[in-house]
């Protein structure tokens, strides 16, 4: 296992995956929320994130890729620090959902998986988000707006552009 | 933040705490938390499995297996320990039922895992949401929290001398994990490929283990059968179909939102009086009734009870609740190209009929969409889903099969007015749009 001194990670995410790998039966139950918790602190899955990782577990870098490579949220290059997220599936799809992710491409000036040069936002279409009945709806990172509009959302990008957004990690 | 909406038809028992600050543990108490699963303890597990049984429920998730029968099948005496895991990964397009579950009642969902746990005998319980849940996960997080420090959770629970633990999941984007066997392979740290079946769950699951897996409403909807008694619940519903569901009823309707009816409710009643009717006075076009894997209904057809024997009936399936309005201005071969869209892009490529079935489908529909079709496409791409069905690893690809061949035999002339270079004659089309400029 990483000793203090040799993990990447924040002194409280390397107690939290010290914690997290004696939760489950076996260890490498703990690996899929690993990576996620990981991103989340150093923006995507570095190749160094997944050496630590594995060795944490106890099993081959191999095998962290090949799940890491099977999983949609899981990334190997750096997002925006606000990752927008528009649903374009069925119930948002009729709520005008593509007016959406197009009002976004235009505003931010990117498209599907692309970073804007400041490096504040990214864009990307993800399927159905679990908000159906409140559609069109979207994430920056891991938060929710729904029912909106074009309006809306430019108001949303505003409040994150000065600092203001929800941040929920 | 979801609205929540209501409707005098409504029948409340499993969202009777929405919105009252159930998640805070004392307030779950004082709404008579915590009571089932005491109950439970001091009659056991047969009393637990007969009472299921009499009520009736057919899992939340999907496919409408009874609970009970389920519950049942997971042998008495195992040399491996047995778990109860709880499927939360939510992922299936119309579907956000769990969500507000997870939102405003999450001890429902511990003491309904508890009293899984306490019927099977199994001591541990997870809770798997999907990685796009992190704020829920925060919540179901707090709530476990909490349990464990009421001394509800861990060591010797109630005074019993039973011991049970939750452990709360994150996954990180997978609509396939959702897919029992697969969600096991995702909590053990591994890609969520279908394993073969049999050994079913009950028999050989997670870790080796007997394992019951349920889907969130299902198990959230366990305490108040116990507190109400299976019998009861039972009424509440229709024939073989007991209780209550939540439906959520999105697209093109005046008041979208997720409604708890009870099982066999009139679907145009749920549309029409329940939802709203369609938005701006325009004319329903069609309806998905229980998410994108189920076959459409066309706006005739909805005269329908909400049950999982009345929608196999009508030629569609209950599934997982989700209800899409479509109104008049939707086009179907665009709808279809979406939905098929979504399964391609999930299909896990284990099997060649589901990830090359998918890709060909979406390739010929988009064809089609754009004008670049004739006659015998159509029966191509309805040649080529039926022989996805029952020849796939897992129902993933019946899932992306069963409505492609809905839409095409339903709206088969929506599909021919886009042939010889026609393309889309539906203005409203985004997508087209952009492509015109
Ligand atoms: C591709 C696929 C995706 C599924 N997704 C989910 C899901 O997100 N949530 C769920 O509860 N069941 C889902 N199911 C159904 C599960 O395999 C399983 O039947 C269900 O969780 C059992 O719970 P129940 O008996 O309470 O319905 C899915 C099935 C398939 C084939
Ligand atoms: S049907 Fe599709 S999702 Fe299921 S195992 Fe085959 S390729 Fe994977
Ligand atoms: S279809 Fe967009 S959230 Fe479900």
């Amino acid at each position: 296992m990483a000793t203090e001194k040799t993990t990447i990670f924040s002194p409280e995410l390397a107690a939290r995956f010290d914690k997290l790998v004696t939760l489950y039966p076996v260890r490498r139950s703990a690996l899929v929320p690993m990576l996620l918790y990981a991103q989340d602190e150093v923006g995507y899955i570095s190749t160094a994130v997944i050496a630590e990782v594995a060795e944490r577990i106890g099993i081959r870098e191999n095998d962290v890729q090949s799940v890491l490579s099977y999983y949609s949220m899981l990334r190997t290059k750096p997002a925006g620090k606000y990752n927008v997220q528009v649903c374009t599936n069925i119930s948002c799809m009729v709520c005008d959902g593509y007016k959406i992710l197009e009002h976004c491409k235009k505003r931010l000036g990117i498209g599907h998986k692309e970073v804007t040069s400041d490096g504040l936002f990214s864009l990307e279409e993800v399927e159905c988000i679990g908000a159906c009945c409140w559609a069109p709806a979207i994430q920056i990172n891991y938060d929710f707006y729904d029912e909106l509009t074009p309006e809306k959302m430019d108001q949303i990008l505003d409040d994150y552009k000065a600092g203001r957004g929800k941040e929920t990690v | 933040m979801p609205r929540l909406v209501s409707h005098p038809d409504e029948v409340k028992i499993i969202s009777r705490r929405f919105g009252l600050g159930a998640t805070d543990i004392g307030k779950y108490i004082e709404l008579d938390g915590y009571k089932a699963v005491q109950a439970a303890i001091s009659k056991g597990p047969e009393w637990i499995i007969s009472e299921m049984k009499a009520s009736g429920l057919r899992g939340r998730g999907g496919a409408g297996f009874p609970t009970g029968m389920k519950w049942s099948f997971v042998p008495k005496q195992s040399e491996k320990a047995k778990y109860v895991l709880v499927n939360g990964d939510e992922s299936e397009p119309g579907t956000c039922k769990d969500h507000l579950i997870f939102l405003y009642d999450p001890h429902a969902v511990i003491e309904g895992t508890m009293i899984a746990g306490i019927a099977i005998g199994a001591k541990m319980g997870f809770i798997y949401l999907r990685g796009e849940y992190r704020y829920l996960l925060k919540i179901m997080e707090k709530a476990v929290a909490d349990a464990y420090a009421k001394g509800f959770l861990g060591k010797n629970i109630f005074g019993s001398g039973v011991d049970f633990d939750i452990v709360t999941q994150t996954g990180a984007g997978a609509y396939e994990v959702g897919e029992e066997s697969a969600l096991m392979e995702s909590l053990e740290g591994k890609r969520g490929v279908p394993r073969i079946k049999p050994p079913f769950p009950a028999v050989v699951g997670l870790y080796g283990g007997p394992t019951v897996i349920n889907n969130v409403e299902t198990i959230a909807s366990v305490p108040h059968i116990l507190l109400m008694s299976g019998e009861a619940y039972a009424k509440v519903g229709s024939e073989r179909n007991g209780g209550t569901r939540l439906f959520g009823i999105s697209g093109h309707v005046e008041r979208p939102g997720v409604y708890e009816l009870p099982m066999g409710y009139n679907l145009k009643k749920a549309i029409y009086d329940v939802a709203g009717g369609v938005r701006g006075g325009k004319k329903l076009k069609a309806v998905v009734p229980g998410g994108s894997s189920t076959p459409v209904l066309t706006a005739d057809e909805i005269d329908v009870g909400l049950d999982f024997d009345q929608m196999g009936k009508a030629g569609t399936m209950l599934g997982s609740g989700g209800i899409v309005v479509l109104d008049e201005t939707v086009c179907m071969v665009e709808f279809a190209l979406r939905t098929i869209k979504f399964y391609q892009h999930e299909s896990c490529g284990w099997c060649i009929p589901c990830r090359e079935g998918t890709d060909w489908l979406k390739k010929s529909i988009t064809r089609l969409h754009e004008g670049g079709a004739v006659d015998k496409d159509i029966d191509n791409i309805r040649y080529l889903a039926e022989n996805m069905l029952g020849r796939t690893f897992c129902p993933l690809g019946d899932a992306a099969a069963m409505p492609t061949i809905g839409f095409v035999q339903k709206f088969r002339k929506e599909f021919e007015d886009h042939l010889n270079g026609r393309g889309c004659p539906y203005k409203h089309s985004l997508e087209r749009e952009e492509a015109l400029v």
